[in-house]
Order: C-alpha cells, then structure tokens, then sequence
C-alpha cells in the first residue's frame, strides 16, 4: 500500500475552483476531477531554495529605495507552521503588495492612483530555525477591481510559500482585522465561511514598536506530513 | 490560530517584485549533465483564448533521475548548480519558456520507475488554487509502462504529453478548461 507522507487536505480548507462571484474564475476553472495521485519522490520533494541569497534590505518594503515610502509603516511577522503547530525553518517567504494609495508598481495596474517612487511592493524573508519571520512594510490601499459594480479589494498582501515539497506549495492573501470590505469581497468570501479568519493577521499590539509602527501577526499553516508507522506504534 | 490550513487564494494579476526577482527559466548552467531542451508552455483558458498574466513553475529531478532535495535518499549524482526550480511568467501569447535538461526516471512507491517528467504548478488571476499537471515527451518509450499515466483516463492522456517542434522546443499547450480540458493531479 502507498503511503502519502502529506495529509491529504479535506474538503473545507480551501476555495473552490470556480466561484461564480469571482468572474474570472468561469473561464480558468477545470471542470472535471482532479486525478488523485500517490505521492511520489516527485511529490514529496520540491524547491528549498536554500541557495538563494537574500539582500539585507528584502524583508524591509521601506528601505529599498532612495526614500521612505508615503503610508502607515507597518510590522508583519508570524510563523511558518503546518498542521500540528511544528515550524518550517528556514522557510523562503515571498510577498508583494500595493502601495498606501492602492497602486501596484506593476505596468498592468491602470488605476487611477499616485505611483510611490519609493515603493517598489516585493519583498522576501527567510524563516527562522522556528519557522518565524519578520517583515517591515507601509499598509497597503484598498483598489479597485472592476469585477463587479463599484469592487474594491480589501487592502491585502500577496503570500508565497514552499514548504518542504511540491506537495505544500501555497500562495495565498494576507488581510487585516476589522476590514469593512472584507463583506463584499468574492476573493476573500470564496473560502469556506469557517475557514476564512485564517486568512486575517491579527493586530499585535505587544509587538507595536513606540514611535515608529504598528504590528500584525500572520501565521501560516502548511501541510504537514502524516503519523509514521513507527509513531502510530509508539502512541 | 492554528486551527487548519491556510487557505489558498489567487495570485492575482500584479505578482512582481518579489516573485520577479526569483524568475529562472534557465535552470541548466553550462557544465550540468544531459540532453538540453527547451520548453515553451502556453496557457488556455476553457473559451481557448491565451491567458497572458499566468505564472508557471517547474520541478524536475536531474539527468540522472536524482531531485535535489533530502527526501531523495538514493545514491546518484546531484549536479552543481541544477536545483530543478524554475519559474516563468507567461507572456502576451500565454507562452512560458523554459531551459532545463531532460530529466532521467524516479521510482514508482509500488516498484518499477516512472517515465521521465517535468512537475508543474500553474497560477494566474481567476485561478484560486494551485492547479498542478506534468510535462511528458511524447515518443518517449517509457510513457506505455507509465504507473501515473495508467491512473489517467486515455482519451485525456495527450493533454500532458509536450510534443518537438521543427525549432527542437518541447511545446505542452495548457488548457484550464473547454473540451481539451488539460488533466490536473490531486498531490
Ligand atoms: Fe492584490
């Protein structure tokens, strides 16, 4: 019998392929099953990205250009975990996001707000032995969307993530607390109702920093691998 | 907070910056072991028009069939400089090329070797989760003993096999939907 080193996700967690207030979802959604495969080596290994070398200033949005960027500076740190709580070290976090007014420094973003000369938008970081990561940014703007009449995005940061495998691969959108958009949002609203605080940093005040910035808390969860034989046979 | 997973959500239109820096569609520096080719992918959507905003990412064992990674345990050479990653944005006629080497064959958990392939992630606006599908060489001899071909049904199993153009480029069309409907993996 194949045994899959990674839990197998149950329905629940994630958003459906297509979600009918998400237009674009109509046409790039596959309609028929996926094809369950055994994971095999070529499931259950993928990039590390162990070589890749990370500039000084890549976790800190601020200060990768010639000036501070215009906005509310901000923390956003958390842990790279999966399903049992155990860290991933050394975890590559990617992220990018739009600027304090709502505009992406990106060719495609036509929307009629100001570029920041001094914010670019991406930034990486790399976890620590407990899975901990840390980045400095400035709060990004809400935007809209034109996926519906009068759309807005809550204000949110892109997430990429690896994991150990190609089996754990994620991207996701981090939001923020209390958002009055979050209601009307099809992205957001497309998770499972029970599931969607996941994607919610929350407000960390403990680890607000006096005089210079706010604090949110992101932990993320990845797949994690199933019991062992040996850790069944042990309890 | 721990309490399940962390859902999946779209990659949405503007991924930049930082995923920008991290492109490498040329995963094979001179010196690295193997057949050259070049892979040029292209996205679809199920009304068969290009998707030009699409990111792909690739993930492959090396000539010799060894990945890079401490899973795979067995005793074959690892090459300098090839880590099996690689990542590229689609561009306005939906293509995304790579430069790698064909990859040699890895086991099957039940026995026997798998024919070579490329792993694939695709991500693009409208696409909430990451849909995953392999590359494979037409004409390949190992594709007929193939265990992970055998779970697909054989009407489908040509929407994952990339066939050699005049110019010697490895080209799979993609397709998210329609009657070509490309066949995804539940990992
Ligand atoms: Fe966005």
């Amino acid at each position: 019998m194949a045994h899959d080193l990674y839990r197998r996700t149950p329905p629940g967690q994630h958003p459906p392929n297509r979600f009918d207030g998400y237009k674009s979802t109509a046409s790039r959604s596959p309609t028929r099953p996926a094809v369950v495969l055994p994971q095999t080596l070529s499931e259950i290994t993928g990039p590390l990205r162990r070589d890749e070398r990370l500039g000084a200033q890549e976790n800190d949005l601020t200060r990768q250009r010639m000036g501070e960027p215009l906005g509310e500076r901000i923390v956003v740190h958390g842990r790279v975990v999966d399903e049992a709580g155990r860290p991933v070290p050394n975890a590559l976090v990617e992220i990018w996001q739009c600027n304090a007014a709502g505009r992406y420094h990106h060719p495609g973003d036509q929307h009629d707000a100001p570029l920041d000369p001094n914010f670019y938008g991406g930034g990486r970081a790399r976890a620590d032995d407990n899975g901990a990561y840390r980045f400095v940014t400035i709060k990004p703007g809400a935007y809209p969307w034109g996926n519906h009449k009068n759309a807005w995005r809550p204000a949110h940061i892109h997430f990429s993530l690896f994991g150990p495998a190609f089996a754990t691969r994620l991207i996701t959108q981090m939001y923020f607390p209390n958002d009055p958009l979050l209601a009307y949002d099809p992205i957001y609203n497309s998770v499972p109702e029970r599931a969607r605080h996941r994607l919610q940093a929350a407000f960390d005040m403990d680890g607000t920093q006096p005089e210079w910035a706010l604090a949110y808390e992101f932990d993320i969860v990845l797949r994690g691998r199933n019991a062992t034989p040996m850790e069944n046979g042990h309890g | 907070m721990a309490d399940g997973l962390t859902p999946s959500q779209t990659i949405g239109p503007f991924y930049w910056g930082s995923l920008v820096s991290g492109y490498r569609a040329d995963l094979a520096p001179a010196g690295v072991a193997g057949e050259r080719i070049e892979l040029a992918l292209t996205l679809y959507d199920a009304d068969g028009a290009v998707v030009p905003d699409g990111l792909i990412e690739i993930w492959q064992a090396n000539s010799h069939g060894r990945y890079n990674h401490p899973e795979d345990r067995r005793n074959l050479p690892l090459d300098t400089g090839f880590e099996g990653f690689g990542r590229a944005s689609a561009d306005t006629s939906g293509t995304a090329r790579f430069a790698t080497v064909r990859p040699g064959r890895v086991p099957w958990p039940e026995g026997g070797l798998q024919a070579p392939h490329i792993n694939i992630s695709i991500f693009a606006r409208g696409v909430l989760n990451r849909l995953a599908t392999r590359l494979y060489f037409e004409g390949d001899p190992a594709l007929a003993t193939d265990p992970v071909l055998k779970l697909v049904d054989p009407a489908r199993r040509s929407t994952l096999l990339a066939t050699c153009d005049a110019a010697g480029v490895w080209c799979l069309p993609i397709h998210l939907g329609g009657d070509r409907e490309t066949v995804f993996f539940d990992c």
